[in-house]
């Protein structure tokens, strides 16, 4: 039951909101969208489900091109971030929905509700009405919908961004667990890289209507094959500098520079953009092959566990993430060392340099 | 100044509820002891004047009259702006924001203009003196009012609510009986009794429309002072029961009302 996108764009006037993009996603497999607001993600899974007529393209679904099918029979789910539930019917009610539609038996329908309450832990609510539970119930409520019919694909829009840290945590722990006995496509959108490698799976980074990189998550975010891939998968954003590779030598600068990375033969001498994530740019030093950068501190966020200090360096903002307190004055000059080895080199263009 | 904080209101409240004070005091006397003398209280209580009302025809008719001909409008006014209403909420097409603030202006031409062409027409394919025609005439300025406060209220449902039902696999119609305007419930409360009481307590188009089958209470009223001279005592009587059927309907939809006003559409 794989999901298939041929070529499937969407133009709303002159806005493109989605470029023809080719996706294949996998029974069971758990896919997340990863991009800032406004990369797209919510249309495409628009279109996955049938809500939006892609403008272009084609979506075959198991073999069978279901692009002009609606969405009542395409057995989709989705979840959306604002808690969505009918608010006039109870938690019993709402979870029963979609098999209410589906004509399904009254015993099954109970079985089956209380079953998957129980799975989500809201069997004592399924009396009340949406509105009478917290943010982090109703959401349950609105994922056991989705749940409670066997779906081919399920949707879910950034479920757990309304929700606050606790009950983020606690809900993302248990998502992989509900999906994993499921021959169901799953697609999970979200802002937060981290969430994309703790959900584990795969991962479509997208950025501005495009899907620039799709790939097992950790993979991707070891290796972002384009710049903007290695953009969209790093919070805080990473840092970016230009670079001169001169024979072995990189050179950042007039004073400062590194070994180039050995054994890549299209590594060629000439300018390049040097990428590194801020926890590899810290105050203390992490190794002797790291490179010294002096800047000046516009600000320094300590929360505690972590210092994230915002600096100026030749000629650019960077960041840097640390454990440990590290306080800095705003103003004051810094010396950060840049743990050079774990660096990615990109060419002027935006790909990777890779052997 | 606290120690007043209770003034102000308490003024307001008796000058609000002085005149009705006093119509519900005049229906309980006789026209005699109005015209007599000056009286807080009825000197000699009677029940005379609501009795000529509810065994004389011509009044109690005016009553059910206009009971049938605003509850024609106030079914036919909200079907209508239902689905209007939708469309504004949930659609963009060339030229809406233009049409919803039109339908308003509907609301800014006095119904004097409308009276003499309106009885033409109704004249012409013979629905005059019918309820259907006020009902009919009367949905100029209240479909248009039902569907400001019907998108008000539409446009606070969230438009996944709409996807998520599509997802769980009802049609559209199934989608908006079923789920959608059980959800706005309130809304469409608010949205008929507004209708309700503007069609209620419109008179000139009523008036105007009708002749002996569909008269409306109030054109009864104005009559029966002119020809039988002055039966204060009847007409406080009927001005009172003509205040309660908008009395019962607030008391019902006082909660949405609020709500209503919380959104900013009433």
């Amino acid at each position: 039951m794989s999901l298939q996108l041929k070529g499937v764009g969407k133009t709303i006037g002159a806005d493109t909101h989605i470029f023809p993009t080719d996706l294949e996603l996998e029974p069971g497999t758990f896919n997340t969208l990863l991009g800032t607001t406004l990369a797209g993600k919510t249309t495409l899974m628009q279109l996955m489900a049938g809500l939006e007529i892609p403008t272009q393209g084609e979506i075959w679904f198991d073999g069978k091109n279901v692009t002009g099918t609606a969405v009542q029979s395409r057995n989709v789910s989705m979840v959306y971030q604002q808690f969505i539930n009918y608010p006039m019917l109870s938690v019993f009610e709402n979870i029963a929905s979609p098999l209410r539609v589906g004509r399904y038996p009254r015993q099954e329908i109970k079985r089956r509700v209380g079953e998957i309450a129980e799975l989500l832990r809201i069997s004592p609510m399924l009396n009340r009405k949406p509105s009478e539970l917290s943010g982090g119930q109703q959401q349950r409520c609105a994922m056991a919908r989705a749940l409670v019919k066997e779906s081919d694909l399920i949707l879910l829009d950034e479920p757990l961004a309304n929700l606050d840290f606790k009950l983020r945590e606690e809900l993302r722990d248990e998502l992989p667990k509900l999906f994993a006995e499921r021959e169901c496509v799953v697609v999970y959108a979200t802002t937060e890289p981290s969430e994309a490698l703790l959900l584990g799976g795969q991962t479509a980074a997208m950025h501005e209507g495009r899907i620039v990189q799709f790939g097992v998550s950790s993979e991707i975010y070891e290796t972002p094959n384009t710049l903007k891939s290695a953009q969209v998968f790093s919070e805080p954003p990473i840092n970016l500098v230009n670079v001169v590779k001169r024979g072995t030598k990189i050179h950042l600068g007039e004073a400062t520079k590194w070994t180039a990375p050995k054994g890549i033969p299209n590594f060629v001498d000439g300018e390049y953009i040097f990428a590194i994530r801020p926890h590899h740019v810290t105050p203390t030093r992490p190794s002797t092959t790291a490179a010294i950068i002096y800047g000046i501190v516009d600000v320094a966020e300590l929360s505690g566990s972590e210092s994230i200090i915002h600096f100026q360096a030749h000629d650019r903002p960077w960041i840097s993430l640390s454990h440990g307190v590290h306080p800095f004055a705003a103003g004051t000059k810094a010396k950060l060392y840049a743990d050079v080895v774990n660096g990615l080199y990109f060419t002027p263009n935006g790909q990777l340099v890779t052997s | 100044m606290k120690r007043y904080a209770w003034l102000i209101p308490t003024i307001y409240i008796i000058f609000l509820m002085l005149p009705i004070y006093w119509l519900v005091t005049m229906s309980f006397k006789t026209t005699n002891e109005i015209l007599g003398s000056f009286t807080l209280f009825p000197q000699r209580f009677t029940l005379d004047n609501y009795r000529t009302i509810f065994t004389d025809p011509t009044w109690y008719w005016g009553y059910i009259n206009s009971i049938i001909y605003v509850s024609l409008n106030t079914v036919i006014s909200v079907a209508a702006a239902l689905p209007a209403a939708y469309a504004f909420s949930r659609y963009r097409f060339l030229g809406d924001k233009h049409l919803f603030f039109w339908l308003l202006t509907n609301r800014m031409a006095p119904a004097a203009v409308f009276a003499l062409p309106f009885f033409q027409l109704y004249s012409a394919i013979e629905l005059f003196d019918t309820h259907i025609a006020v009902a009919l005439a009367h949905t100029l300025f209240n479909i248009p009012l039902a569907v400001w406060i019907l998108e008000g209220f539409m446009s606070g449902v969230p438009r996944q609510l709409d996807e998520t039902a599509y997802v769980d696999g009802y049609s559209f119609p199934a989608f908006f009986t079923k789920i959608f305007i059980p959800t706005i419930g309130a809304g469409i409360g608010v949205a008929a009794f507004f209708c309700f009481m503007f069609s209620w307590v419109e008179l000139l188009l009523a008036k105007t429309l009708t002749a002996v089958y569909a008269k409306p209470i109030a054109a009864t009223m104005t009559k029966t002072a002119s020809t039988s001279g002055y039966e204060l005592g009847l007409l406080a009587a009927a001005g009172t029961l003509t205040i309660i059927p908008g009395a019962i309907v607030i008391w019902f939809v006082r909660n949405y009302i609020a709500k209503g006003f919380a959104l900013g559409r009433v």
